[in-house]
């Protein structure tokens, strides 16, 4: 039994690291909105996989919710923003991809090396999600800081709550009302992040960031 | 008894959330401007009705000697914050800065607001803590950005980023606890129950509880307006409406420290697992430190207080990383000053600006000859948050600052230094501002209403005097408690 389970298991949590890494390295808005869905679509297999595997009927829930929201909904919606702001354009990236991977690297060990030592004493199926779970938060923090435009950070920044998801998800048992706050919480980001997107548009008709970081106390008049 | 006590511990959640559904709905700003006030005033009756009656905790509420009474603080502040916001939101609709929509949309955001503060404090459920403190962070997002000017709406696009970011660091600890947790505890709600993990907390994992406490302090520091993480906090202060500065600064960061406290409790409870003190005394010492040093060119009125603010929450940390009865008596005692000061000096603040029609502190001169309601109690205000005698905050600090002494005496000099640095420059703002030369042009006339503001500051006055005796013995308690 534990086998199989748990290669699968792993199979599919090591299937979101490389998806964050697809991530980083897309210059365009509507290829990098297209592999966060496949990175949500992996989040769905990975949590429907634990769901089945620690037969947690309640993750079957927690799975659905990401399949509607963030697999389907976000990223229509996203693909709408864009098309509509007409900002297909090629992406900005801070100091290239190449340095970019490199750092992403770098931290997915630096996610292994704390996470595994920590978590010697607790089952391994938790351990290796845990470890994993980190690495997503991380590099979903580096798409962050590295990208200026607002809808690749809006993205950055949902890659980072799937990361959050797997890791609630790895946790055997944790209560449901934590999970569907998760979800609802994204949801309700989103309605933020969309009114700023389209109050950002209505005042600066930019959405790029260097934009709006001209205001700044010292330059204001 | 517990049944009374359960009735108040509901409505504490129950009216704020229902006068928010009633706001949305109510047409006319002055009815929703009473309506809020009356809100706010049933939920400090309630707040003090649970020192008469306390409930039993359950498995997601709960009151104990440490909340009860953050709780009554919370909604006084709420309270009077609420009087104060009638008579700023009335003037700024005169002068049509909102309109008729947008105050209900404020009005009803006001009460959300408390519910989720409310919320975080009575939780004892970590994962119920972390959805309260979300809420609180979405909701301010939105009413920082309230005014939809270029400038509000970058301070809330930079708040609503680095609070997500704290909030998600938050939720990764939370995962950690539970998982330190599950082994001994076994699986579902106790797991998260927060006063079932103190009293199990010497049997869990160290290792995961101490990553746990780097993600949680890191992530609930980001909403306590910490230094490496509190870019968001003079943006958010200056450009959002006066009362939600107050309740920023007065309330929200409160609530974010009282959750890292919390945690700091379970660490303490774990012989094995590392000391929280020393990274809390660090945070705490680089937050005073360099507010110290940003208060100096604050150019924004409502910036320069921003900058004190996160100088008193270095200043809290500080004392609370230090830990021993003395240092936490202090942190407490700090905490509550520091919350009715602020606001007062927001109150000022926010019908100082309205009058001047400008928050930039070089055309404010003079405020004790124009205004003199608003002036003295400004200089009131300053000279209190400023730490100097008879004022409450400078018994706080001087606790502090003593029990520093007489631990670690080297620890005691850049605290110092970093108090002086914040008194110079407060007192060297105030002078311009209140004592200056006004300027020739007639300023607007004030309707303020600036009752709530002599309440604050008679209450920081008195306690800088006497402290009445059953405040000191809970003071004492919780002291003892926080280890």
């Amino acid at each position: 039994m534990h086998g199989l389970a748990f290669d699968i298991a792993h199979f599919l949590a090591g299937g979101m690291v490389v998806a964050s890494f697809l991530l980083l390295y897309q210059d365009r808005l509507s290829a990098l909105i297209n592999i966060f869905a496949l990175h949500s679509l992996v989040l769905v297999l990975a949590v429907g996989w634990q769901a089945y595997i620690q037969d947690a009927h309640h993750l079957y829930v927690t799975a659905g919710i990401a399949l509607i929201f963030k697999a389907v909904i976000i990223p229509t919606a996203l693909h709408r923003i864009v098309r509509q702001l007409g900002i297909h354009r090629t992406l900005e990236v801070v100091g290239g991809v190449g340095r970019d991977m490199l750092a992403g690297t770098a931290l997915v060990a630096l996610a292994i090396l704390v996470m595994l030592p920590v978590t010697a004493g607790a089952d391994a199926l938790a351990r290796e999600d845990l470890a994993f779970a980190l690495a997503v938060v991380l590099l979903g923090l580096l798409l962050m800081v590295t990208r200026q435009n607002a809808v690749s950070l809006v993205v950055g920044f949902m890659s980072l709550e799937n990361g959050l998801v797997l890791a609630a998800a790895g946790a055997r048992g944790m209560p449901l009302a934590v999970e569907i706050s998760i979800a609802f919480s994204v949801l309700i980001a989103l309605i933020v992040i969309g009114v700023f997107l389209f109050r950002i548009r209505e005042r600066f008709d930019s959405v790029d960031m260097q934009a709006m970081d001209t205001f700044r106390e010292g330059r204001r008049k | 008894m517990s049944g009374a006590g359960f009735v108040a511990m509901t409505a504490l959640l129950v009216v704020p959330a229902s006068a928010a559904l009633l706001l949305v709905l109510l047409p006319g700003y002055r009815l929703g401007a009473r309506l809020n006030v009356g809100a706010a005033l049933a939920s400090l009756l309630a707040s003090v009705a649970l020192f008469g009656t306390r409930p039993e905790a359950n498995l997601y509420l709960r009151v104990d000697d440490f909340n009860i009474y953050l709780i009554a603080l919370n909604n006084l502040v709420s309270f009077t914050t609420s009087v104060f916001s009638a008579s700023y939101i009335a003037h700024e609709m005169e002068t049509g800065r909102l309109t008729p929509a947008y105050l209900r949309f404020y009005h009803a955001m006001y009460q959300a607001l408390l519910f989720a503060m409310n919320l975080a404090l009575l939780a004892n459920n970590i994962g119920l803590l972390w959805v309260a403190i979300e809420l609180a962070t979405l909701i301010t997002v939105l009413m920082v950005g309230l005014y939809r000017t270029r400038a509000a709406l970058e301070a809330a696009w930079k708040y609503f980023i680095l609070g997500s970011l704290g909030i998600a660091l938050a939720l990764f600890g939370t995962i950690l606890v539970y998982l330190a947790a599950q082994p001994t505890m076994g699986e579902g709600l106790p797991a998260m129950a927060w006063d079932q993990l103190l009293a199990r907390a010497a049997a869990f994992d160290p290792a995961l509880l101490n990553l746990a406490f780097v993600f949680l302090l890191l992530g609930y520091g980001t909403k306590a307006g910490l230094v490496p993480l509190h870019a968001w906090l003079p943006d958010a202060h200056a450009e959002g409406p006066t009362p939600i500065s107050a309740i920023l600064s007065g309330l929200l960061l409160n609530v974010a420290l009282y959750a890292v406290l919390r945690f700091k409790m379970l660490m303490s409870a774990n012989p094995s697992a590392l000391a929280p003190g020393p990274l809390m005394v660090g945070l705490g010492l680089l937050s005073l430190l360099f507010a110290g040093l940003m208060l100096y060119r604050r150019g924004d009125i409502k910036r320069l207080f921003a900058y004190s603010s996160i100088e008193h929450m270095g200043i809290i940390t500080f004392a609370f990383g230090m830990g021993g009865p003395l240092a936490n008596f202090a942190g407490l005692l700090h905490m509550t000053m520091h919350s009715l000061t602020k606001s007062a000096i927001f109150f000022a603040v926010g019908h100082i600006s309205q009058v001047k029609g400008t928050q930039r502190i070089s055309t404010i001169r003079g405020l004790t000859v124009t205004h003199p309601a608003l002036g003295w109690g400004l200089v009131a205000g300053v000279i209190a948050i400023a730490g100097m005698p008879p004022f409450g905050v400078f018994m706080s600090e001087f606790l502090v600052v003593s029990s520093t002494f007489a631990r670690q005496p080297l620890l005691a000099l850049p605290l110092v230094l970093g108090l002086l640095l914040a008194f110079g420059t407060l007192l060297w703002r105030l002078n311009g501002m209140a004592f200056g030369k006004p300027d020739s042009g007639p300023a607007a006339p004030v309707q303020a209403s600036i009752l709530p503001m002599l309440v604050h500051l008679a209450l920081v006055f008195v306690a800088g005097i006497w402290l009445p005796g059953p405040l000191v013995a809970w003071f004492h308690h919780v002291a003892i408690l926080l280890g």
